[in-house]
């Protein structure tokens, strides 16, 4: 029933969501690195199994934070879909550019600590800028 | 202060719902398959809705397309 839709648009209330996971999950990753990187070798710290964790903790706050829409409540019209590709491209194109600095980074031969950690930063960058469009797509209009 | 970007494309959708036994957002919304916050959007002009969704909305109404949507020229 339309009466009892939501204040917010479903694809605001999943961008604000997405957004949160995509910026929370990170910073943890980030500190829990420092802490592993301190007084130890680049190239002797273990950063598969945190990247791993922090893939799956994104993944399974999202459930929470930005759930799939309910079936008769979460409707999504042709606004909602054009906001959205809108927001794509946004994503894409930081995506894109992002992805120079991991780029460089293999360039410089750094270690591989630096350069995964900044392939997952920049997807993670890439789902906030993707949200940022979203949540300005809805409350500014195309 | 509204940051709204507003497009070209004006309405009367506002005056238009209020002439039809006062037709709420939600109302027009169901009729035409699209979110309340699309019709608020379309009414505040920070949306311009598809040729097939201007269309329908003009029909709910039962008038011209002209009479709903018109279009400010650029200076």
């Amino acid at each position: 029933m339309t009466n009892e839709e939501p204040l917010l648009p479903y694809g605001e209330r999943y961008a604000w969501g997405y957004m949160t996971t995509a910026i929370a999950v990170p910073v943890v990753y980030v500190i829990v690195m420092l802490g592993r990187l301190r007084g130890v070798p680049a190239d002797q710290v273990d950063f598969q199994v945190p990247l791993f964790i922090a893939v799956g903790a994104s993944i399974v706050l999202n459930m929470f934070l930005a759930p799939p829409p309910r079936k008769g409540r979460d409707r999504r019209d042709e606004r909602d879909k054009a906001i959205s590709a809108a927001a794509e491209r946004a994503g894409f194109g930081a995506l894109g550019i992002g992805f120079l600095l991991p780029f460089g980074l293999v360039l410089a031969e750094v270690d591989y600590v630096w350069i995964a950690g900044a392939i997952y930063l920049v997807y993670c960058a890439s789902a906030v800028a993707t949200s940022i469009a979203t949540i300005v797509g809805y409350r500014r209009g195309l | 202060m509204s940051v709204a970007r507003k497009t070209k494309v004006t309405n009367n959708i506002r005056a238009l719902r209020f002439a039809n036994g006062e037709m709420t957002q939600a109302q027009l919304a169901d009729r035409i398959d699209v979110t309340r916050q699309t019709v608020i959007a379309i009414e505040q002009g920070r949306y311009s809705p598809s040729l097939e969704m201007a269309f329908q909305i003009a029909r709910v109404f039962g008038v011209a397309l002209e009479e709903v949507f018109g279009y400010d020229e650029p200076d």
